[in-house]
């Protein structure tokens, strides 16, 4: 489906690769949902869509890591150039990785440490939380998930999105991403050319993007703009 | 309009009555809250995707347990899966059928395993005929609603 500059060709659905998603207007925000089961998958998805949220749901951690392009493995074959990821919400139990594994992953990842990840479980075990909670999770939310957890969630990333806003125009953040990209990501999620109903593989596209992440990824050194009470008890040892 | 209003009646009532029963949970409540116009059959795709899963893995269960030397790990897992979909739709019973289940792979309890399974089966079967007889009604009344006169 070529580009035609208007909004709407960005609603189509693509399946890719064992990915099922929306081409993400970047007004909204995006979530990435991981969990092995289809049936939570499906429910979550539609939790995350009515709450207005873009929905990236995938099967299993390695495929999380391939969507962000940290799998040291295999190298994406898409480019998500444009498909950033406001949160990421991963289930406990998974088999190969688990979602505390992934966490961790993420929190490794000088690339992709700031984006809140929220674990899911069905055992409410304290034991389990806690962990997931010093690892760097933003939350913890025990299973079944329902409307009102979605809604709490999206209530403080919209937070977020707010105060880092600093209005000087989306333009230069993409910009700026590009280039600590560039530096620090894995050459296939530039290089390579998407599929036609995503954005073009190389100039950045004009759209706005809202989030503090991005604005963050640009200024490395900066401190974290996160609300969360968990972040401010933890001791940020950056680099 | 008289037939309507006793189709509805029939669906209200056959719908609580699985409630009441136990069969379904609130969480079955929260999924019909997340359909809409645009999305008007979102539950009947989710369970329709428990449907599938739960008859692969009652599937796997069997072939499992029917080995020399189960491995239990491997049973416990398809059960966790089992325990987790059935409490994403609000099948109570089947859940709750699970956490024994559960318990007996912890203590690789064989007999109680197989009894478990047959349980799990029972209560699966239940709730099916009962979901597709509650979407049958639901249907029927849509059907009604579309082409009564009211």
């Amino acid at each position: 489906m070529a580009r035609n500059g208007t909004v709407s060709w960005r609603r189509r659905s693509e399946k890719v690769d064992g990915f099922e998603f929306s081409p993400v207007d970047s007004e909204e925000v995006h979530v990435l949902a991981v969990d092995d089961s289809l049936v939570d998958r499906k429910v979550i998805e539609r939790l995350l869509r009515i709450t207005s949220c873009k929905v990236t749901a995938v099967d299993s951690g390695r495929r999380a890591l391939q969507f962000l392009g940290l799998d040291e493995e295999k190298n994406s074959s898409v480019g998500f150039d444009g498909l950033k990821v406001d949160l990421i919400i991963t289930d406990y139990c998974m088999p190969g990785m688990t979602g505390y594994e992934l966490l961790k992953k993420i929190k490794e990842s000088s690339t992709f440490r700031q984006i809140p990840v929220v674990i899911m479980s069905s055992e409410n075990v304290l034991a389990r939380i806690d962990r997931c909670l010093e690892e760097g999770a933003e939350d913890f939310i025990v299973k079944p998930v329902k409307l009102s957890d979605v809604k709490r969630l999206r209530d403080y990333m919209t937070k977020e999105v707010k105060m880092g806003n600093d209005g000087t125009g989306g333009a230069n953040k993409r910009k700026q991403r590009e280039s600590f990209d560039l530096s620090s990501s894995p050459p296939s999620i530039l290089s390579s050319s998407p599929p036609s109903s995503l954005s073009s593989p190389s100039s950045p596209s004009p759209s706005p993007s809202r989030s503090p992440l991005s604005s963050s990824l640009s200024a490395p050194s900066s401190p974290t703009s996160l609300d969360s009470p968990i972040r401010r008890l933890k001791t940020t040892n950056t680099d | 309009m008289a037939y309507l209003v006793q189709l509805q009646k029939q669906f209200d009532d056959y719908r609580a009555s699985l409630f009441n029963e136990g069969f379904l949970d609130d969480q079955f409540e929260q999924l019909q809250q997340l359909q809409d116009e645009s999305n008007p059959d979102f539950v009947v795709e989710v369970v329709s995707l428990f449907f599938q899963d739960s008859e692969r893995l009652l599937n796997e269960l069997a072939t499992s347990l029917d080995q020399q030397n189960t491995d239990y790990r491997k049973v416990d897992a398809h059960v966790h899966q089992l325990k987790g979909s059935s409490s994403s739709i609000g099948a109570q019973r089947v859940q709750r059928v699970c956490i024994a289940f559960r318990n007996f792979c912890e203590e690789q309890n064989t007999e109680g395993c197989l009894k478990c399974l047959q349980q799990v089966k029972h209560e699966y079967t239940l709730v099916k005929n009962k979901l597709e007889t509650l979407f049958k009604l639901e249907r029927q009344l849509l059907a009604a609603r579309g082409s009564s006169f009211v």
